[in-house]
């Protein structure tokens, strides 16, 4: 469930007709400033249109205006406020308050608290196998009406743990703000393929044989894939499997620490599987 | 990529993985040009909380973005139901120099 729905005041920055330009230098010091608060900003000149079209939220236009007096604007379909305000004679700390004034108590997402930390999927790469999906035990992951993996609840993702993407046979799995590729989204090379693919090797430990059990839809495939492990060695599997990621220093410790209990664990594991299952069509 | 491409610029403020160098260079190119632009905090924030704008970014034509790599970019799009249309350009501020960047975001203007 995506849950922070505060978005950004649009601020657009307006050098078009009735107004001056800013230097080139306080133009990218207001624009970095407000970027690193968070804003959105559009740079609106007279040249071409390279704005893009609105949606509902607010919108705040600033500019030099000729006569040094923010023409009172409104939208003409009601729907967006919009304030304008002169910037003449005001310095980037000056700007950036005067954008936070304006915004007042509207909640917004701000830089500084929250990491964006969560996988992304490349398609190209993806070939549904839903490991992913069985490993991850914080149901980061889905599988979309059409039986799709997906990344549906990204909230849950425990910052800083890239361990599923060493799950992924394909090296499909990146999480942007990782430092190294190909984790990072960088290019897959042949030599991080068979790296991944030792890694699988470990991390197969999970799930022993029932990953490639998944991939496999024949009959016979079937029905050992309903035969029931031992839910103790699963569990005893796991545990040793994310111990040795861990150790590695490939996923934090807090990410241990915040497992769930043993039953709650081989709980997850069994939805998982059985979802991962379903969406293969092994029955 | 025709001559009036769209041009965003995603800043990586919620947790700067693009050198801060890399990243304020190609902030001051596009700002010492004549050419309007976009720019948003974090596409990985926007993606993360399903910003209905990335459709209006992903649905207006031709894109050129300065952000990081290719592949996170466009699965951060899918991701949101927005791909990108296929002639989207995306420049790698974590890879590419900021002249390189610049030079290809500009290279219209
Ligand atoms: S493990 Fe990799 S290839 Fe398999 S479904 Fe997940 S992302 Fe796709
Ligand atoms: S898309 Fe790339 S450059 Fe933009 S916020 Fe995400 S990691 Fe940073």
């Amino acid at each position: 469930m995506i849950t922070h729905i505060h978005r950004p005041l649009r601020v657009v920055l307006y050098e078009g007709k009735g107004a001056i330009a800013l230097s080139a230098e306080s133009r990218a010091q207001v624009m970095a400033a407000l970027l690193d608060k968070g804003y959105a900003v559009t740079r609106a000149t007279a040249n071409d249109s390279g704005a893009m079209p609105h949606d509902d939220r607010s919108l705040l236009v600033l500019g030099l205006f000729t006569d040094q007096k923010a023409p009172a604007l409104e939208d003409s379909s009601g729907k967006v406020n919009i304030e304008a305000r002169d910037i003449t004679g005001l310095g980037t700390v000056d700007i950036v308050s005067l954008v936070d004034k304006t915004r007042g108590t509207t909640l917004m997402n701000e830089p500084g608290v929250w990491k964006p930390w969560f996988p992304v999927i490349d398609y190209s790469r993806c070939t549904n196998c839903m490991q992913c999906l069985s490993f991850c035990l914080f149901d980061v992951y889905g599988v979309s009406g059409d039986g799709k993996i997906q990344v549906q609840n990204n909230d849950n993702c425990k910052t800083n743990c890239p361990a599923c993407s060493r799950v992924c046979p394909e090296v499909a799995i990146m999480f942007p703000k990782y430092s190294a590729g190909p984790i990072n989204g960088d290019v897959v090379s042949e030599a991080d393929l068979g790296r991944e693919k030792m890694k699988v090797d470990i991390t197969s430990l999970l799930g022993g044989d029932i990953y490639a059990r998944l991939r496999d839809r024949s009959l016979a495939a079937k029905s050992r894939f309903s035969k029931e492990r031992s839910p103790d060695k699963a569990l005893e599997e796991r545990k040793k499997c994310l111990a040795k990621l861990a150790q590695d220093g490939f996923i934090p410790a807090e990410v241990l620490e915040a497992l769930p209990s043993p039953d709650e664990v081989m709980r997850k594991a069994e939805q998982a599987k059985a979802r991962a299952a379903a969406a293969l069509g092994v029955h | 990529m025709s001559a009036n491409a769209k041009l965003l610029y995603c800043r990586c403020a919620y947790a700067q993985v693009v050198p801060q160098t890399v990243k304020d260079d190609v902030l001051a190119k596009l700002c010492e040009s004549g050419a309007s632009f976009e720019s948003v905090a974090d596409l990985c924030e926007m993606a993360a909380h399903r910003d209905p704008r990335l459709k209006a970014f992903a649905g207006n034509g031709p894109l050129r973005i300065a952000a990081c790599y290719p592949r996170v970019v466009q699965g951060l799009f899918t991701q949101c139901g927005a791909p990108l249309l296929e002639d989207a350009e995306i420049l790698n501020m974590r890879a590419q120099t900021a002249e390189e960047v610049g030079a290809a975001m500009l290279r219209d203007a």
